[in-house]
């Protein structure tokens, strides 16, 4: 029995998207500084943030606001290690690679030569990669905290809250339910196909099988989106899903939201150009 | 392809979510109309689907492996609207709950994969597959073809994108303040990935679905074929018979100035004036004068083509092929406002 890679490669990758959800989660639901605060003021504040981040042209200002990020983790007790595997390290490689050569094709001032001639670094090659790159880590970082730190219906209902069509809430809640659903799908499907292969598939082979999975997968969706229409046509679905929850905020979120943007407007003010 | 924060400016981002915002709009009112209530299951299963293909690592030739993004199945099975909602949908759900691609160019990526892409692919299936029957192998060919291409003109997007930032945003000195690469550079190092393998795998995943759909389930390609049915030859049939029909139609109305060549009135249908001047015959020897009731209710109405034939036409022939044409056209008028109506009321039913 041979692992194929395609095969192995899709199983690994629903394996962490799911192991991802469910870290999500886990740590939404522990106590921290920002699991304590209205969703609302969460995505609100933490949103207006990352506006800030990519609107500061000082990288001293956005490395101030990174800075603040981290102590916001910390706050939530949110492991630094969990930011530094799932954010830092994966945009630090992928935005490095991107704006490396930018050290040395964008025209400017040359400050550091190399030993390929023409070739140099350039001051604003420079200022420009490091820019970048602080100002990506900083956007991701604020972004995963808040994934982390606020449950996906509180997300939902901050949603609500500020007018979004009650259609695509009701769709982004159920397409959040149905993923977990169809991936675990997916994936006995494709373990199920690897536990009866033997030997090693060629590749157009392992194509059709996937495409053959992905197909079925298709059929089920199409099924079961009948089908949660008809249960939701027997339970009285009139085209509105009300909230129950308690929509007051209280006076620590306002507190809390007047900081988080009197915060962005101050980065955005003292990192104007 | 999709972009993280950072990469673009604020103003690139505003004018993006205003352009994916105008779309959004008009798919969720078309898809109202279209599905009614059933659109939310319906796009929210097709999205959280859109999301797992999204996960399936596809072997490509040279050894390498590519991620289709469903966008192109989306389409054909639910049409640009649908499409456009679903994969927006998944990518809101990427960037909120896991964390890929950025909240602030959340826009430009709905922009540049689900609406963009979703419309070129339909545009390309429908012109592609354009009259094929539903389990022709030309579909297959559309399919793979429309992935490639709407995956290849997202990316030239998001290049396009990437590459006027340091024209639009720099500082002072001339560095870059967000992408830093121009649209020489940004272009082919965006596309020469999405040309190799990502379009391939696009291709690849939407042939095997529309393949394997039309042995399963061919129903499901009926929505966008541009066929009224998915059996062709009862399509075909259809289509004959009503050939036929109007064919038919068209010679009797030819005929119709035969009418004239019948002398007299036929038995029964004797108007005030012909009881009163035609020669006393079996059926009216025994009447000495018109009936009274028959020469009031004779004015009540008077038709606007007595005679089958108009007042101004002065040859009859050409009268009665007129009055043929008329009658045919005001029939035709009458069954289309009866069927629209209907349609309409039975459209409200549904929707209750």
């Amino acid at each position: 029995m041979t692992q194929t890679r395609g095969f192995a490669s899709t199983l690994i990758g629903i394996t962490c998207a799911l192991g991802t959800a469910l870290v999500s989660e886990t740590t939404a639901r522990q106590p921290g500084l920002l699991q304590s605060i209205d969703p609302r003021t969460c995505l609100l504040g933490l949103s207006a943030l990352i506006l800030a981040v990519t609107l500061a042209h000082k990288i001293a200002v956005v490395a101030a606001i990174f800075v603040a990020a981290i102590f916001l983790g910390l706050a939530s007790h949110v492991a630094i290690t969990t930011l530094a595997l799932r954010v830092w390290l994966p945009v630090l490689l992928f935005t490095g690679v991107i704006a490396s050569p930018a050290l040395f094709i964008t025209p400017g001032t040359p400050v550091l030569g190399t030993p390929f001639g023409t070739l140099h670094i350039t001051s604003q090659g420079l200022w420009s990669a490091t820019l970048l790159i602080v100002r990506v880590e900083t956007a991701a970082t604020l972004a995963t905290l808040l994934v982390l730190t606020t449950p996906w219906m509180g997300i939902l209902r901050a949603l609500r809250f500020w007018r979004v069509p009650s259609e695509v809430v009701m769709m982004l809640a159920m397409t959040h339910r149905y993923i977990f659903l169809l991936a675990e799908t997916a994936s006995q499907m494709l373990e199920s196909r690897e536990s009866r292969t033997v030997g090693v598939l060629d590749q157009s082979t392992q194509r059709r099988v996937m495409g053959q999975t992905a197909g079925v997968l298709l059929g089920k969706s199409m099924e079961l989106g009948n089908g949660v229409y008809l249960a939701m046509q027997s339970r009285g679905f009139r085209g509105d899903a009300p909230v129950l929850t308690d929509s007051h905020m209280r006076r620590r979120d306002y507190l809390m939201l007047t900081v988080f943007l009197a915060s962005g407007a101050v980065a955005v003010w003292i990192g104007r150009a | 392809m999709h972009i993280p924060d950072g990469y673009l400016s604020p103003s690139t981002c505003a004018v993006m979510y205003t352009a994916a915002g105008a779309a959004w709009y008009a798919s969720l009112n078309r898809v109202r109309r279209n599905f009614s209530a059933r659109f939310v299951p319906l796009i929210s299963v097709f999205a959280a689907f859109c999301f797992v293909i999204m996960m399936f690592n596809l072997p490509l030739p040279g050894g390498t492996t590519g991620h289709a993004v469903g966008v192109t199945i989306a389409s054909i099975v639910l049409g640009p609207s649908g499409a456009i909602l679903a994969a927006s949908i998944a990518l809101a759900l990427q960037a909120l709950f896991f964390g890929d691609g950025g909240i602030t160019t959340l826009g430009a990526n709905c922009f540049n994969i689900a609406v963009t892409g979703s419309l070129v692919a339909y545009a390309v299936y429908r012109v592609i597959a354009a009259g094929a029957p539903l389990k022709a192998r030309r579909r297959i060919v559309a399919g793979a073809v429309a992935g490639y291409i709407a995956i290849n003109v997202s990316a030239l997007l998001t290049a396009v994108e990437f590459g006027i930032q340091p024209a639009l945003f720099h500082n002072a000195e001339g560095a870059p303040l967000y992408a830093p690469y121009p649209l020489h550079i940004a272009i082919p190092a965006m596309m020469l990935g999405h040309l190799l393998v990502a379009g391939f795998a696009e291709a690849a995943i939407t042939a095997a679905l529309v393949a394997f759909v039309q042995s399963a389930n061919p129903s499901l390609l009926l929505a966008t074929s541009g066929l009224s049915t998915g059996n062709d030859e009862l399509q075909g049939a259809k289509s004959k018979s009503l050939k036929q029909l109007w064919v038919t139609v068209a010679l009797l109305m030819c005929l119709t100035p035969f009418g004239i060549l019948a002398a007299g009135t036929a038995w029964g249908e004797w108007s005030a004036n012909d009881l009163s001047s035609a020669p006393a015959t079996s059926a009216n020897a025994n009447l000495e004068q018109t009936p009274s009731g028959l020469l009031r209710l004779s004015t009540v109405w008077t038709a606007p083509m007595p005679g089958y034939a108009p007042r101004f036409v002065k040859s009859a022939a050409f009268g009665y092929l007129l009055s043929a044409m008329f009658a045919v056209g005001l029939l035709m008028l009458c069954s289309w406002l009866a069927q629209r109506i209907f349609r309409q009321r039975h459209s409200v039913e549904i929707s209750r």
